[in-house]
């Protein structure tokens, strides 16, 4: 690798600074006694409580998994708190009472909560380490309906919406880190779009972990009724400790008749630092029920950061027609280590899903696409096209990709296409044959290469994906 | 065309260069004044090539001895992107193909560096359309190459021609031409050919890395070299290419000297008006 192309991809994490700001914590771990009291904490009503007690004993009868291409020491469960918060005298009523230092830290990570995104259009829903700490835009919303607000607030306003949905698509027991999220989860975003109504503006939701040897456990939840739409989107970062945080999170959407949602991620979680001290673990369940006829379930996600990434946005397609879309950039750099990819349950008739995924693998990472697409009995008509194409930079890094195909009806169709390249030392002369430099071409080879994601994106997620992309692989490439 | 007076635009001395730890250059001297064409011929691995990449800079080229300055400035001192800013440029013998990357985005790039580098102004998408379009009349390329990603799924010649446009575009004073005959048919070498005299200005020179004499009858030369083993072994006038033609490297005498390269400068600048 030549010295230039190092120094572009090795570029220093911009978002590692800690806020100095009073926080409540929790002794570290994990019991029956932790789980009744980040619910009592959190004023939960009983039913809550069971559901997070159920899923803790289910956990513990559970493994962890060991099918990932995945590499890395035993998480002692123990040694984290569940519970993170930065100490607020009263209730909020406003975003203007919001503590100073911790608006500052959410101005410096490039998400003002005033102005800007004003501007923008954008909603935001703010999570601080365990708590939701500013909700913008709520009353607006409120107007034509719409539900955007945290976890904590919809168990307590609308607890019949959250009972009827939680769960009902990421079951407590689904998977070892899904049942630890659903016995100690401690906020999230709760979105709701009724019947008919398109919501006017992106929801987004920002997550900062701040506390070190602490844990981020956020439960999402978004309904769409009949004909409704919804885009969200979701930004993560954390600072750099020497030590791994757990990050553990539960994503569900639902989509009735008609609706749409449309989920965007750019995580940019601390990934460690060039000789894998540090950096966030990263295990998330993310999964979609497009459950009624035409519904339709898209995921995009830029995944840069994180030690370590688990993750597989999924659609279930229940109902007749409905589309599910997943389409991915997954960026690893130095001793990343990613396996995420998606899965598309087909069940109703004609039935359709796209699968574009791109990893992009520097440094010493190794980097694993792992999908399945699974055709039910039931699912005639239904089709598949995936592609997954990898990108090597340097001659040390890793690209692995592990497609499933699992077809029960002879009426569907799959397709599955897959390309591995490289950027190379010639690419690289020849465009600083023409004056450019490493770090242009490479970010022109990147985007290049990821267009078809990043068509996908909002306009600024877009802008900003561009540019973390650019960040991460400065000083990569040589 | 060789012009009294006219300042050395590149001076090479003694320059040696190995890849892969094998010598390749060994002690190449060679002088370009502004104004002049100069042919390098020679047989296959006598260093024609190297020759090129190494006054580019490429990274898997050694230099082990020796001096290139540019307008009396080291060229080897700098980096390839400062070389090609300061206006060094290799047509490739080989195109590289860029997969996903517009060539109407990688053109304007280039282009918008060197725009930066000088002090100007960049030009925008659309404008740079239209200066672009410009310059591909002269090559008779369709702008649908433009939309294309760089040289990926191009002809030999359509890559060519795309390396031409790139020169058309950044104007530099040094071109090196690597080869860039070999894959064209008649009418690519006519269109490539005076899309390069076209190009060519007398505070400019070219060297033209070339096997083949037809090359020469498109786009004269004021001097032609023949390359041996890593070396200059003879330097003459474009009759030299002729002579080549006929009586092939083995019938011209091969013995090193430097003193041709003085004396045919002398006799030429003696018969310009």
């Amino acid at each position: 690798m030549s010295a230039a192309l190092q120094q572009l991809v090795n570029q220093p994490y911009k978002h590692g600074f800690v806020t100095d700001i009073e926080s409540d914590v929790a002794p570290k771990g994990l019991s029956e006694d932790t789980i009744r009291m980040i619910s009592a904490k959190k004023n939960e009503p009983a039913w809550l409580l069971e559901f997070r007690l159920d899923a803790y004993r289910t956990w513990l009868q559970m493994q962890a998994p060991a099918w990932p291409n995945l590499h890395y020491p035993k998480i002692d469960f123990q040694a984290i708190s569940y519970y993170a918060a930065p100490k607020q005298k009263v209730k909020l009523k406003s975003i203007d009472e919001v503590d100073p230092e911790l608006l500052r830290t959410f101005e410096k990570l490039g998400v003002p909560l005033h102005e800007r995104m004003a501007l923008a259009g954008v909603a935001v829903d703010v999570i601080f380490d365990s708590v939701s700490v500013a909700t913008t835009y709520k009353h607006k919303l409120a107007e034509v309906g719409i539900i955007f607000c945290s976890m904590s607030e919809a168990v307590q306003d609308h607890p019949a919406l959250v009972q009827k949905y939680l769960g009902s698509v990421v079951p407590t027991g689904d998977n070892y880190y899904a049942a630890l999220n659903s016995a100690v989860f401690t906020d999230g975003s709760f979105c709701f779009i009724p019947k008919g109504v398109k919501c006017p503006m992106d929801l987004s939701t920002y997550f900062r972990i701040n506390t070190e040897e602490s844990g981020q456990f956020e439960r999402t939840l978004i309904v769409a009724e009949e004909g409704a739409s919804v885009s969200y989107l979701e930004g993560c970062t954390a600072p750099a400790f020497s030590t791994h945080q757990l990050h553990a999170a539960v994503v569900e959407l639902v989509a009735l008749d008609n609706a749409d949602i449309k989920y965007s991620t750019v995580q940019n979680w601390y990934a460690g630092d060039e000789n894998g001290v540090g950096g966030v673990y990263n295990f998330v369940t993310k999964r979609g029920l497009a459950k009624g006829v035409n519904s339709r379930i898209s995921w995009t996600q830029v995944e840069t950061g994180s030690a370590i990434t688990w993750k597989y946005p999924s659609v279930i397609l229940r109902g007749d027609n409905s589309v599910g879309e997943f389409y991915s950039v997954a960026v690893t750099n130095h001793l990343q280590q990613a396996d995420t990819g998606t899965k598309m349950i087909h069940l109703g008739k004609n039935t359709r899903s796209t699968i574009i995924s791109k990893g992009i693998s520097a440094g010493r990472s190794s980097n694993s696409y792992r999908g399945l697409v699974r055709v039910a009995p039931t699912a005639a008509g239904a089709r598949n096209h995936s592609q997954c194409d990898s990108m090597l930079i340097g001659d040390q890094s890793g690209a692995h990709t592990f497609p499933y195909i699992d077809v029960r009806n002879l009426t569907a169709r799959v397709e599955h296409e897959a390309s591995t390249s490289k950027i190379g030392e010639d690419q690289l002369f020849y465009f600083a044959q023409r004056g450019v430099s490493a770090e242009a071409a490479v970010s022109m080879i990147i985007n290049g290469f990821c267009k078809e994601v990043f068509q996908q994106l909002p306009m600024e997620f877009a802008v900003e994906a561009t540019q973390l992309l650019g960040f991460k692989l400065e000083g990569s490439v040589g | 065309m060789i012009h009294p007076n006219s300042p050395v635009l590149l001076e090479v001395r003694g320059l040696c260069a190995s890849v892969n730890g094998i010598d390749i250059l060994k002690g190449l001297d060679f002088t370009v004044r502004r104004g002049e064409v100069h042919a390098v011929m020679g047989p296959n691995g006598s260093g024609k090539s190297t020759l090129a990449k190494v006054l580019a800079g490429h990274s898997a080229y050694k230099v082990t001895a020796g001096t290139a300055k540019l307008d009396g400035q080291d060229l080897l001192a700098l980096a390839p992107e400062a070389r090609a800013l300061a206006g060094v440029f290799l047509a490739f013998q080989y195109p590289i193909e860029i997969p996903g990357v517009a060539n109407s985005q990688f053109l304007r790039l280039a282009y918008n560096t060197l725009q930066t580098q000088r002090g100007q102004d960049e030009l925008d998408p659309l404008e740079f359309d239209d200066f672009v379009r410009e310059k591909m009349k002269l090559l008779e390329m369709s702008p649908e190459f433009l939309a294309r990603s760089v040289n990926e799924g191009f002809s030999g010649g359509e890559k060519k021609r795309n390396e031409i446009l790139q020169m058309a575009l950044l104007e530099p004073r040094l071109a090196i031409l690597d080869e860039t005959d070999s894959g064209l048919d008649i009418d690519a070498l006519r269109i490539v050919s005076s899309g390069v005299n076209q190009l060519h200005h007398r505070d400019k020179a070219i060297v033209l890395i070339t096997h083949y004499q037809r090359l020469l009858n498109y786009i004269v030369p004021d001097f032609v070299h023949v390359m041996d083993a890593g070396r200059i072994v003879k330097t003459g006038g474009k009759e030299l290419a002729l002579e080549l033609e006929e009586r092939g490297y083995e019938g011209i005498g091969a013995e090193h000297l430097p003193e041709h390269e003085a004396r045919h400068r002398a006799q030429a600048v003696a018969v310009a008006p």
